[in-house]
C-alpha cells in the first residue's frame, strides 16, 4: 500500500506522466482514496499549467543596450583580427585602428 | 514559448556559424531576457546578472566554433551563463565555493501543509499584471537552485535530460529538485488561489 509519502515522493514524475503504469495506478488508487493527496495533486498540476511558458520579462532597456553595444565591440575586434576567423569580410573596416 | 515571429534557432546558429553576426545578434535578442533572469535566479541582484548576461554572450560568441549541435543552442548556452553566475559568486563569496550541486535536499521539505481546494481557473480572479507578481514573488522565495531548475524545465520548457546537462547536475537531482520546487510553489500560491469559504475539513 502506498502512503501519503510515496505518493509525494512520486507526485512530479506522476504529474509529467513519467510513471511507469504500474505505478501510476498505484498512485491513482491512492489519490482516489486520500482526498488530502487528491488536494495535493490538483494543485500541483495547477501550478505547473499557471507557470509554463511565462514570458520573461522584459530587460530594462539600458542593460539591453549595453549588451548589444559589448557584443557589437566584439564583433567589431574580431574582424579586425581576420586570420582568427574563417570568413574576413571586410578588411576596410572603419573600426579597425 | 509565445514568440510572434518564427524563430529557427537552429537556422540562426548555422549562420552564425557561418559568420553572420545579425544572425548571432538575433540569437542574442531572443534569449536575452530569459538569460538575465536565470543569472538574477542564482546571484540574486541586477548588477551581478547584467554582468553575467554580458560575459555569457560574449563567450558563446567567441567559443561558437565549439558548439556542436548535439544539444540545443539554448541548452549550451544556459550552461555556459551558469558557470558565469556561479564563478561570480564564488568571487563574492571568497571563502566558500559555490555548486549547484550541493546536497541540500533532506527531504524535510518534501511536505504538503497546505492542502485546500483551488478553484478550476484561480489565475482568472487576478488581472495579468498581478498575477505576474504573484507568481515572481513566489519564485523569488525559493532557493536559487530550485528557481533555476523550476525555470528550466517548467517555465522554459526544456526536458530533465537537457536541465540536468544545462547544470552539469545528475537526472534525479534535476528530479527531486523540481518535485520540491514545485510543493514549495504549490504552498505558496495556496493562500492567493484557494477557493473561497472552503477548508479541507469539507472533503474529508
Amino acid at each position: 500500500m502506498l502512503t501519503c509519502k510515496d505518493f509525494l515522493r512520486e507526485l512530479s514524475e506522476f504529474l509529467d506522466d513519467a510513471t511507469d503504469s504500474a505505478t501510476k495506478k498505484e498512485l491513482e488508487r491512492h489519490m482516489s482514496e486520500c482526498p488530502n493527496c487528491w488536494v495535493v495533486f490538483d494543485t500541483c498540476k495547477k501550478t505547473v499549467q499557471i507557470y509554463k511558458g511565462q514570458v520573461a520579462k522584459e530587460i530594462p532597456q539600458s542593460i539591453h543596450v549595453r549588451l548589444m553595444a559589448a557584443i557589437q565591440r566584439k564583433m567589431a575586434a574580431r574582424k579586425c583580427e581576420g586570420h582568427s576567423h574563417p570568413h574576413p569580410t571586410d578588411s576596410n573596416n572603419p573600426n579597425c585602428s | 514559448m509565445a514568440e510572434a515571429a518564427p524563430f529557427d534557432e537552429a537556422a540562426l546558429v548555422a549562420r552564425a556559424k557561418a559568420g553572420d553576426d545579425g544572425a548571432f545578434s538575433e540569437l542574442v535578442e531572443h534569449y536575452e531576457r530569459r538569460i538575465f533572469r536565470l543569472a538574477k535566479h542564482i546571484t540574486q541582484s541586477d548588477e551581478d546578472a547584467e554582468d553575467v548576461l554580458q560575459e555569457s554572450f560574449l563567450k558563446a560568441y567567441e567559443k561558437l566554433d565549439t558548439f556542436q549541435g548535439n544539444s540545443k543552442f539554448y541548452t549550451w548556452l544556459v550552461r555556459i551563463a551558469v558557470n558565469e553566475a556561479l564563478m561570480k559568486l564564488r568571487k563574492r563569496k571568497s571563502d566558500r565555493s559555490v555548486s549547484l550541486d550541493e546536497q541540500l535536499d533532506t527531504g524535510e521539505d518534501t511536505v504538503a501543509r497546505e492542502v485546500a481546494v483551488w478553484d478550476d481557473t484561480p489565475e482568472q480572479r487576478y488581472s495579468q499584471e498581478e498575477l505576474k507578481g504573484i507568481l515572481d514573488q513566489a519564485v523569488e522565495g525559493l532557493e536559487p537552485i530550485y528557481k533555476v531548475v523550476f525555470q528550466l524545465r517548467d517555465v522554459d520548457e526544456l526536458s530533465t535530460e537537457e536541465t540536468a546537462e544545462a547544470l552539469g547536475i545528475s537526472i534525479p537531482a534535476v528530479k527531486s529538485r523540481l518535485l520540491r520546487a514545485r510543493l514549495q510553489l504549490r504552498e505558496k500560491l495556496t493562500k492567493f488561489f484557494q477557493r473561497k469559504g472552503d477548508d479541507v475539513f469539507a472533503y474529508l
